[in-house]
Parts: structure tokens; sequence; C-alpha cells
């Protein structure tokens, strides 16, 4: 992260910007250099520097402030501060006027500077993952999204089509991040409830009470704070389509209502005593197993026959990993031109390894894992080493069971583990191995362990 | 085989320089050679500010490194800085062969303290570790108790460990192989 924030550093002196630089970079920032202003200018022209540190006092040519404002010009969001050997409150005071950040004096204690470029970094962080946040925001809203060469996966939206135009309830069942919205979405924009609205209620994020007042809206006055009528979901769906997510999170006294809407399509506000009618089409999603809770008194037999009348089991990813490539591929192409990063595509190594992981979150992880690695991406293309933290944390290592592999990789994955269990402590890791130093250094030599 | 070799820049009592080869041993797996006593160049020598500067004899290091140095440790008792810092613990070249740490301020005796031995070989093993690893290319560690964290006062120094966390240690091993 960064190497993708880089730094400058204007001085005159040669060893002020040399050493300044050399101890940023310990820091795991990408810092260049510059003697004097037109060359700041130039490197600012091509380098989009978060924060650059200016020399007040710089002989012949542009001084600090002037190096400064114009940096400002090329470089509207980078933060400057000023650095000088002699202190005065005016130029303190100019400095600030004209933008800069802060005002250092020289020598400077590490601990504030270390602490001034880390606060600046935080803010820059908190703002990049703000426009992430936002541009996820506007993605909930598309459609039709779902990629997939999976036979199964290919039924499915089949007969989502199929049933598009029907009014008939559906249960989407499927583990997290498997794409119940989706599929909820694709069902309603191919069908004749396509204008209209497709309303979405996340159950398992709300109280009973307040889950019910989201359902069917309330009157005014039907309990403090309530100082006006309110439509509800329901109500808000008219004509189009509710989508009920996790509907196995449901109390026992929601069940039985939700249970007379299937019925009646008709229902109470709370508080209200006059009957509503709606023309809604249900959807509801859950990863629970619904019969298994119906067998267990969890949830009403009833209400599961009404949801379930058309049932869409989505496969896990590891049950269709055919599509990863598809999807990586997909994701790094809409998610490289919304963070506006020059990302072209994704490597064969670095396909294999996504294949090789187990996507306990599903398609959900692997937009996430491929969003991380193209932020944290320094080539235009995805790389091993771009994901090389999800194989950290994949438990292949840790579980004991011989795989069928020559001998050779055996004790190149015996080095490996002993090594992450020592973390990465040689003398240690040797004694545990029973092997001495120098002879793990050759092996570590043999088999490359490098990435 | 190319070694790591260890020099006292200035007088430095043998027993730090021993500590900083056993703190090197633990962790990387290179043979380990001592190079005869350097003088510090009178260039570093900074009157204003009564301190040395630490580029200067950086380059000093750079200019002796025998042939078969794979990385060059200075050990100095000398109060190190750079122009823009008021002081440092030690400096080493991100992925290149050199590195320095500085003893002067990791004595108890610095901040009108008791000299306290120990605690002297517990901190100078932790910034040999840091100043290496620089030279194998990790940068600042956020684990807090990793030897690769941040130290910018001596509090910090005794917050972490003489160890490096698992991540960078892995990293360490990785940069090894590939050697």
């Amino acid at each position: 992260m960064k190497k993708n924030w880089p730094i400058l550093v204007v001085d005159d002196e040669e060893v002020m910007c040399e050493s300044m630089a050399a101890w940023l970079r310990e820091d795991g920032y990408r810092v260049d250099t510059a003697p004097n202003g037109q060359k700041a200018l130039d490197l600012a022209k091509s380098t989009d520097y978060v924060v650059c540190f200016i020399d007040l006092k710089m002989p012949g040519g542009m001084d600090g402030i002037e190096t400064m404002m114009e940096v400002r010009r090329i470089r509207p969001e980078a933060s400057v501060i000023i650095i000088t050997a002699y202190a005065t409150v005016d130029t303190a005071i100019q400095a600030m006027k004209e933008g800069a950040l802060e005002y250092i004096v020289k020598p400077c204690n590490p601990q504030e500077i270390s602490m001034l470029v880390s606060r600046i970094m935080k803010f820059k962080k908190l703002e990049s993952e703000n426009a992430i946040l936002r541009k996820r925001l506007t993605r909930q809203y598309r459609h039709h999204d779902i990629i997939t060469k999976n036979p199964r996966m290919e039924e499915i939206l089949a007969l989502t089509q199929e049933i598009a135009s029907l009014r008939s309830t559906a249960l989407i069942r499927g583990e997290s991040g498997t794409g119940k919205e989706l599929v909820a979405r694709a069902i309603h924009f191919s069908g004749n409830r396509s204008e209209k609205p497709f309303v979405v209620v996340s159950c398992a994020a709300l109280t009973e009470t307040l889950l019910e007042s989201e359902l069917f809206g309330y009157e005014k006055g039907a309990f403090t704070g309530a100082n006006g009528q309110v439509k509800g979901k329901f109500e808000l769906a008219d004509g189009g389509t509710i989508f009920l997510d996790e509907i196995g999170d449901i109390s026992p006294k929601l069940q039985a209502d939700l249970l007379r809407v299937l019925q009646e399509r008709r229902f109470y506000r709370v508080g209200g005593n006059q009957e509503v009618e709606v023309d809604v089409r249900i959807i509801a999603a859950t990863n629970k197993n619904l019969a298994e809770e119906v067998r267990q008194g969890r949830f009403r037999e009833d209400l599961f026959y009404r949801l379930n009348v058309i049932e869409i089991p989505l496969p896990p990813l590891r049950e269709r990993r055919e599509d990863i490539p598809l999807l990586a591929e997909h994701f790094v192409q809409r998610i490289s031109s919304e963070l506006d990063k020059d990302v072209g595509g994704i490597s064969a190594a670095a396909l294999k390894v996504l294949m090789a992981y187990d996507w306990p979150g599903n398609v959900r992880e692997l937009e996430n894992v491929i969003e991380r690695a193209i932020v944290t991406c320094r080539n235009g293309t995805l790389d091993e080493q771009d994901f090389s933290w999800l194989q950290q944390q994949s438990p292949s290592t840790q579980n004991w069971e011989v795989p069928d592999v020559p001998l050779d990789e055996l004790e190149r994955r015996a080095i490996v583990a002993a090594l992450e269990r020592k973390h990465g402590n040689v003398k240690e890791a040797s004694a545990a191995l029973g092997i001495d130093r120098s002879t793990l250094y050759d092996k570590l030599k043999r088999y490359a362990i490098a990435h | 085989m190319n070694a790591l070799y260890v020099v006292a820049i200035g007088s430095v009592p043998e027993r730090a320089l021993q500590w900083a080869e056993e703190a090197a041993a633990e962790w990387l797996p290179l043979p380990l050679r001592r190079l005869q006593a350097l003088a510090i160049p009178e260039t570093a020598y900074d009157t204003k500010r009564r301190q040395y500067q630490s580029v200067e004899i950086m380059k000093m290091l750079a200019q002796s490194a025998p042939r078969d140095a794979i990385r060059v440790l200075g050990i100095t008792e000398a109060d190190l800085a750079i122009p823009a810092l008021s002081f440092l613990f030690g400096q080493a070249q991100l992925n290149g062969p050199i590195a320095l740490v500085s003893l002067c301020r990791l004595h108890q005796e610095f901040y009108g303290l008791p000299a306290d031995l120990d605690l002297l070989r517990e901190r100078t093993g932790k910034e040999v570790l840091h100043e290496l690893g620089h030279t194998f290319g990790l940068t600042h560690c956020s684990e807090r108790e990793c030897a690769m964290s941040l130290a910018t006062h001596i509090e910090g120094v005794d917050a972490k460990s003489d160890r490096y966390c698992a991540r960078c240690g892995l990293q360490l091993v990785e940069r090894f192989a590939s050697l």
C-alpha cells in the first residue's frame, strides 16, 4: 500500500535529501528527491505525490514557498511540509497561508515526522476507502451480473428466465457470497415486473419490532416517535418484487405475519386497523437449511412450503471451480476501471493460486480478494505474489495428511512448515527439523524457497 | 562463501560486538566474520550539533567492505544523526549491503540512569536485527513486538522483542533462499 503513496523530498543539500529519503524508504514508502524547485515540478508532473517535504531556503531559482505553490498547482491533493533550519514566525505564517500542511524546523525529532507522515497517510487511506465504498454502493444496483459456464449454474439461469414472469414465491438457498441477491435481481429484471420496484430487506439485520415496522409500515402514534404514517417495504414494492434475505432468521411472530401476507396478499400496518392490499412477488433467500429448521421446530412448516414453491439451490464456488477464471477476469476488468487502476489482466500462475483456494466466502470473497489485489498491485497484471497473503491463510500446510507428491516436495513442504511455525527463526527451525543450520541453509537454496 | 562482516567504528567494547554477532547468528544463516576496527571519519563530526553524520560513516563502511562481504554491520558508540532528524538509533541501506547501529542512546546512562548491561545487550540485539532486516529488504512492521517495528524513542526499543514477527521472518527466509 505504502508503495502506492509516493513522497517527494526537495532540498538543495544532497545529504539532506538522500538521508531523509533513505529514512522514509525504511518505512516502506517510495521516495523521490529533487535538488531544486524546477526538478520537483518535473517530477510532480509525472507522479502523484501524496506528501512533499520542501526546504524553505534554496539558492537560485524558486524558493520553498514558490516551489510549494507550483507543486500544489499540479498536485492540489499533495500535502506539503515545509522544512527549515531557521524558524521565524513570519515565514511559518506565510507557508501555512500558502497551503503548507506543516512547518517543521530541522533537526526534527524522528517521532514527530513519523507521526506526521502516518497521520497524513491514514487520512489518505480513509479517503481512498471512502471512494471504494462509494463505488461499491453504486455497484449494488447492477443486475445480470451472473457469469458462469458451470452446467448447474446454467440450469439455474434458465430456470430464472422461465419463472421470471410468474408471481410464484421462490426460495433461493446457498452459502453466503454465492450470489443469492444477484439471482433474485435476475429474476425480477427479466420478468414483467422489471419496471416496478425491487426492494431488498435483510431480515437478520433488524430486531423483531423494527423488522415488523420495516416490512409493514406503521400508523401515526403506533409507538413513541411514530410521527406520521410510514409505508413499509411491502407497500413500496407494490407491483414489483420484495427480496427477503436471510429469511431463516425471523421470529415466530413474524413468520405468522408473513404467512398471512403470502396467503392473502393483505396486511395491517403496525398500529393500524385498515387492511392494505398489495401485489408483490416474494423471493426469499437463506443460507440455512430450512427443512432442517422445520424439523427442529424453529421454522413454521406451512410458511416453508409457501416460500419453497420454486426452489433454487445455488452451488458454492468450490463446486463450480471452472467459473473462477471467468469471474476473476470479469472482476479485474470491472474493478480496475472503477478504481482507475491500470490493471489489465491476471497471470496464469495467479489463476492457479485462485483455483487452489477453497473460497469459504464464495464469489463475494473472490471479488474482495481481487479488489484487494488490484489496490496493492504495482504492475499491469495481477501476479502470484499479489495473492501470496491468500496462500498464507489457507490451512493446507497445517493439516497433516501425506499428499501424493515426490519426496523432494515433501521435504520442501516440511521445511516451509517448520519455518512458518518458528516464524522464520532459522536456528529454531533447524532444531525442530533435526538438522543443523548450514544443512537447512543448503536446502533452502536447493528448493529456492522464495514465492 | 559470502559472509556477514561485523566491524567496530571507533572504540567499541568486545562484548557489544559479540552481542551483535549472537543476534545475527540466531536469524541469518550466514558465516560471520570480524573486520578490524575502523576510526570514525573526521568529516562525520558535526561540531554544532556535537553528533556524527550517519551518512559519512555509511559511506566509509561501503568503501571498506571486503569483496566477499554479503553484508557489513558497523557498531559504534557515536551519537548518529542526519540533517533532518535529531538522532538515529541506526541506519541501513534498504536492500543494500550496509547497516549501522549506534549504541550511544541504548545505554541507560544516556538517560541519566544507572548502567544496565543486560538491558544494553537486549537493545543491541534488537537494533542489530532491525537494521540488518532493512538490508534484506524488510521495511517497518506494524506489529508492535516485531524487531522491524519503528522505534523513535528508547521506550519504543524496549517495547519490541528481539524477534521478527512471523511475516517478517518468513520474508527474510525467502530473501535468503533467493540470494
